[in-house]
């Protein structure tokens, strides 16, 4: 009974707190299409040497976490946690990071927040040796298994135009805030995997993905639940054989973040970080054109910090 | 001597054996290091001897000390160390306990049946042909019983568990997907797991005495060994209440002869006798009454050895059944696998084949549960010997957990650095299967997965990739063939008959970029 009460409970708030944040976006979009002087930030993107110290910054300039987490919201962080790999290789989102934005979270008076992935390799192992796990035990948060097909949910992709419908995890459904907070990795499908393409581990059934016009469903997916939040660790990036990589040769350093709710907009700066342009990105050119959000950084607010 | 205390001192060490062999093969945890394992296992007389005459080291000595106890104290694997005679000893103590209480039918010594099935097995395996120990090992047969049947069960109450401490919360324990492990393996654990339970709620240890080579060879050793139960004429008075409690049926209340080749030391009889005239200590071999019973035996060996000798010509079909079984992947397509993936360590079919038992301890401990029992894929004399099935899963690159925790040496230890350059088979791509030939869509999902980049994505048509191999540097994980979407497969990955050491990726040094360059936006 508590279980499905609170399903329902979190699916609602979940609806609420999502179609919040996407008015507020098109609103602004449609109102403002100049890049405002005074108004509310649209990206923010950092460059230091400390990825959690990155985000202190970048939020504090966004508004501040409580801007996005009220006190008693349960909240899920998606990292990318695909591999078997140590933070090094790159091919997972940093841990500290992680760690930090859990720990913010409580400080702006969180209920709960949970942490999984989908993982790709052998899920304890990507948990363990991402370094993430431990950070979020130490942060108080709870990690979540993705590894079973029992936790994920049917769901309707109404605005979908390949991907109609899919199976989300229930965290996903159940959680009154979501941050998405992908690494800026090379990709063999996608070219790039940032933003977007990380909601590839909330689902289940990545395969029917890439057999049915992988950047569409990219694409498709972003209008069942954006993110409240995303936080692009672009601090070591793989640039090459990704998303797993071979060796630590593949990865760069480029000290670098972005925030943005705009999922869009964060997909579209993280393109231009790593050396490529939005429009060599299949699924970045057609979320953009399905009004999913902005990749016309030039049309956005955006904050520039160096730490 | 207190016998009461040897008796219990037996319960309590075969229980031990028993849990900790079981819960190797239920942990999907793995909690156990593989040399843990490997030192729970060390007593396992076939994995032992195998490995033994696979690798010669002290490490595989268990069976040596086996065979030294069994000339001195008779069947002490039997008794205590093998889990298929506690899981018999349970299943006959519970109906005792819990049911009609009724005295074991008398055993006949079949002792033709019991020395056909041992030369048979000897000499089949002397010719390299392990498929009796396959379906005979104790040790093997009661791993497959708790892999099989018992496992499954445990994976199911722990998602309960799971799932019902989720519900307030708690994730200290995950949903795990039980997962098929193979029909034939299960249907033979079934039907094994119905035999030993019949014949130990009706005959005690019969299987022990019939089917069982590892019995039957300890047998003939503890017939000369130094310790051994027999039954004091000046006291006994053949009130029969030892033979009553026999597991094995080897006392003849009679003639108060013990036939000791028989007895598989549960040392009931010695608690049994209210004269105390049942003496289990030093007795002479070379006493006339003690080899007289056992003179038809003789001419049943001798008659056994030529129904070995007959059968031994219908062996050149097994082996013939075995070469040319390589499975052809009978899938609409091109799928064409000419070998089958042998786990890591196996060196190659012909050692990986001639050294596994199938005990299935490698298909339990596997995280990923790649590992699943065969078919026909190593030919019927290789049933239910694993493979690696990417279909189920792929085999991770930073694991050696299987060559780890192998006993029989059929999987040899891999460090990590050897199975990273370790080729158990090669990548095939057919572009006529592939999603960006067929849609000209854009998937990747192959070299997305490959952990040495063996699979790239190159230019293709208009702004696609498409995926191009390169066999050299692949080390046959499976994970492309996994992650393919389509079906039949586009990519796959065909075994090596013999591994071999792959070519390690190219790697190009990366410039650095300027990190005080302003925002490129």
């Amino acid at each position: 009974m508590k279980r499905r009460d609170f399903l329902f409970k979190g699916l609602g708030a979940g609806i609420l707190a999502g179609s919040g944040v996407s008015m507020n976006g098109f609103s602004r979009l449609m109102g403002n299409p100049a890049a405002p002087e005074d108004g509310d930030i649209d990206l923010v993107a950092i460059k230091g040497t400390s990825p959690a110290d990155m985000f202190d910054e970048g939020i504090d300039a966004y508004g501040g976490i409580s801007k996005f987490v009220k006190p008693g919201q349960s909240v899920v962080v998606k990292p990318n946690i695909g591999w078997d790999a140590v933070p090094e290789r790159a091919a997972n989102t940093n841990p500290e990071l992680i760690g930090r934005i859990v720990k913010r979270c409580y400080e702006a008076g969180a209920s709960s927040v949970s942490v999984f992935d989908n993982t790709c390799d052998e899920w304890k192992k990507c948990y363990e040796n991402s370094g993430i796990e431990s950070e979020v035990n130490d942060a108080g948060g709870t990690i979540i298994p993705g590894n079973s097909e029992s936790y994920y949910k049917d769901v309707k992709v109404g605005e979908g135009k390949t991907l109609t419908e899919t199976k989300v995890h229930e965290l996903i459904l159940n959680s009154d805030v979501f941050i998405n907070v992908p690494v800026l990795k090379s990709h063999s499908s996608a070219k790039l995997t940032i933003a977007m393409k990380n909601l590839m581990g909330v689902v289940w059934d990545r395969r029917w993905w890439h057999k049915n016009d992988l950047h569409q469903c990219i694409a498709d997916y972003t209008t069942f639940r954006k993110p409240d939040l995303n936080i692009v660790d672009a601090y070591r990036v793989m640039k090459r054989n990704g998303p797993r990589g071979v060796s630590n040769e593949d990865v760069i350093l480029l000290d670098s973040m972005v925030i943005s709710t705009d999922i869009v907009a964060a997909d579209a700066a993280a393109t231009k970080l790593f050396g490529l342009e939005p429009e060599d990105i299949p699924y970045i050119v057609i979320a953009d054109e399905m009004g999913i959000g902005t990749m016309d950084l030039s049309k956005l607010n955006i904050k520039r910090i160096k730490m | 001597m207190n016998f009461r205390v040897l008796k219990k001192a037996r319960v309590v060490i075969s229980l031990i054996f028993f849990l900790l062999i079981t819960f190797i093969f239920i942990d999907f945890t793995n909690a156990f290091s593989g040399s843990n394992i490997r030192s729970v296992l060390y007593f396992q007389f076939i994995p032992s001897l195998i490995s033994f005459i696979g690798l010669a080291t002290i490490a595989a000595s268990g069976f040596i000390l086996i065979a030294l106890l069994s000339l001195v104290f008779g069947r002490i694997y039997c008794s205590s160390l093998c889990p298929l005679g506690t899981l018999q000893d349970i299943i006959h103590w519970s109906k005792q306990k819990f049911g009609r209480k009724k005295v074991p039918k008398k055993q006949k010594p079949f002792s033709f049946v019991r020395y056909s099935i041992l030369l048979l097995s000897v000499l089949l395996v002397l010719l390299g042909l392990i498929t009796p120990l396959l379906f005979l090992d104790p040790y093997s047969n009661y791993g497959r019983i708790i892999a099989n049947l018992f496992r499954p069960v445990f994976l199911l109450l722990n998602n309960l568990g799971a799932l019902t401490l989720e519900s307030m919360d708690i994730y200290t324990l995950y949903r795990v997907e039980p997962g098929i492990t193979n029909l034939f393996s299960i249907l033979f654990s079934i039907a094994l797991f119905f035999l030993i339970t019949w014949l130990s709620v009706k005959y005690a240890r019969l299987f022990c005495n019939t089917l069982c080579p590892v019995g039957t060879l300890l047998g003939l050793l503890s017939r000369i060994s130094v310790f051994k139960i027999s039954l004091d004429k000046s006291v006994c008075t053949s009130c029969g209440k030892c033979s009553a409690v026999c597991k094995a049926g080897c006392i003849d209340v009679k003639s108060r002869e013990v036939a000791f080749d028989r007895c598989v030391g549960c040392l009931n009889c010695l608690t049994a006798c209210p004269t105390n005239g049942v003496v289990f200590g030093y007795k002479k071999t070379n006493q006339q009454e003690v080899i007289k019973p056992f003179d038809p035996q003789r001419r049943n060996l001798l008659a056994g050895a030529l129904v070995v000798g007959s059968s031994l010509a219908a062996s050149p079909l097994m082996a013939a059944s075995q070469m040319g079984g390589d499975k052809r992947c009978k899938s609409p397509q091109d799928v064409i696998k000419n070998y089958p993936v042998s786990p890591p360590g196996a060196v190659s079919l012909d050692h990986f084949n001639d050294a596994c038992t199938a005990c299935h301890l490698c298909v339990s401990a596997c995280p990923t549960h790649v590992i699943k029992p065969s078919l026909l894929e190593y030919g019927l004399a290789g049933i239910m010997q694993p493979r690696l099935n990417y279909h189920t899963n792929y085999c991770n690159f930073d694991c050696v957990v299987c060559s780890e925790v192998c006993p029989t040496g059929a999987l040899r230890p891999l460090s990590l650095e050897e199975k990273h350059v370790l080729q158990l088979g090669k990548v095939k791509f057919i572009k006529h299967n592939c999603i960006v030939y067929i849609k000209e869509t854009d998937c990747g999902a192959c070299s997305e997965h490959c952990p040495t980049k063996a699979v790239k994505m190159r230019p293709y048509k208009k702004k696609l990739f498409l995926p191009i191999v390169e066999p050299n540097i692949c080390v046959g994980c499976g994970a492309c063939e996994y992650a393919c979407p389509t079906d039949p497969k586009s990519i796959f990955v065909d075994g090596n008959p013999v591994h071999l050491i792959a070519e390690k990726p190219i790697i190009e040094e990366l410039e650095q970029p300027d990190t005080t360059e302003d925002f490129p936006f």
